[in-house]
């Protein structure tokens, strides 16, 4: 069943899933900023309604609706490329989303800055994901 | 600017709920057979995906105030709830190279935590 071709043909479309996946997570990130207010974890557990307000918020608006549905299908797509195959050597594939929301955020978002710290972190998930499917 | 704290911990508690849903989704899976209809009436699998609904807007209130480089990395702890539930939902067990990796990963977040000043 799983041919080498196959297995091929499956890596090469989770890697462009975590491209897309990348890319609707900007989307997320641009349409949140219209939502406005600061909520924190505390004015939802005060105020539940502020949950309910909040979630018309997101499917009203455009751009988070799009990147929601990009993610769905990215998601789709890859539990479909990988059923039945071996999963140990995909993380690796999957833990590059870090890397491409870090540079897409330097590119695309405002504000957004990078440093020693920082770059070591994701070195270390994108390390730490990339084994957790290892085989002993 | 700074992301602030109140951000970090609405994403956590974000992927906490997402990794319930995770859960139900397998449990969903693992009861599904055949047929329109039984897809419908599969709760595990409704209940999953209202999980994941829940903790995609946990995780969209805490995006919406700071910087995504310090926020989306968060979102890789997530990886430690579901490893955690897979080892007490479905007895799939800690691997050196789970244990190893997770503790990447937390040393990843810290230092992203750290660079967030």
């Amino acid at each position: 069943m799983d041919t080498p071709s196959g297995a091929k043909r499956a890596f090469l479309l989770v890697f462009l899933c975590t491209l897309i996946g990348a890319a609707a997570q900007i989307l997320v990130k641009q349409g949140t900023a219209k939502l406005g207010a600061h909520i924190t974890l505390g004015d939802v557990a005060r105020h539940p309604d502020l949950f309910f307000r909040f979630s018309w918020g997101v499917i009203t608006n455009f751009k988070l609706f799009i990147g929601y549905c990009m993610y769905g299908v990215v998601t789709f797509l890859m539990a479909a490329a990988l059923k039945g195959r071996e999963l140990s050597r995909i993380y690796p594939i999957i833990a590059l989303t870090y890397v491409w929301v870090t540079l897409l955020s330097l590119f695309l978002l405002p504000d957004e800055h990078m440093n020693l710290f920082r770059w070591a972190g994701i070195a270390f998930i994108v390390c730490g994901v990339s084994i957790l499917g290892l085989k002993k | 600017m700074k992301t602030p704290l109140s951000s970090i911990i609405l994403v956590l508690f974000g992927s906490f709920i997402g990794s319930f849903g995770a859960v139900f989704l397998k449990l969903g899976a693992e009861h599904m057979q055949g047929g329109l209809r039984r897809l419908l009436t599969n709760y595990w699998l409704a209940t999953g995906i209202v999980l994941y609904l829940t903790s995609s807007i946990f995780y969209m209130m805490g995006v919406s105030q700071g910087q995504l480089t310090v926020l989306y990395p968060m979102v890789s702890l997530g990886y430690i709830w579901a490893i955690l539930w897979a080892r007490i939902f479905f007895k799939e067990r800690f691997t050196v190279p789970k244990i190893g990796g997770l503790l990447m990963i937390i040393c990843g977040v810290a230092l992203i935590n750290l660079g967030n000043a």
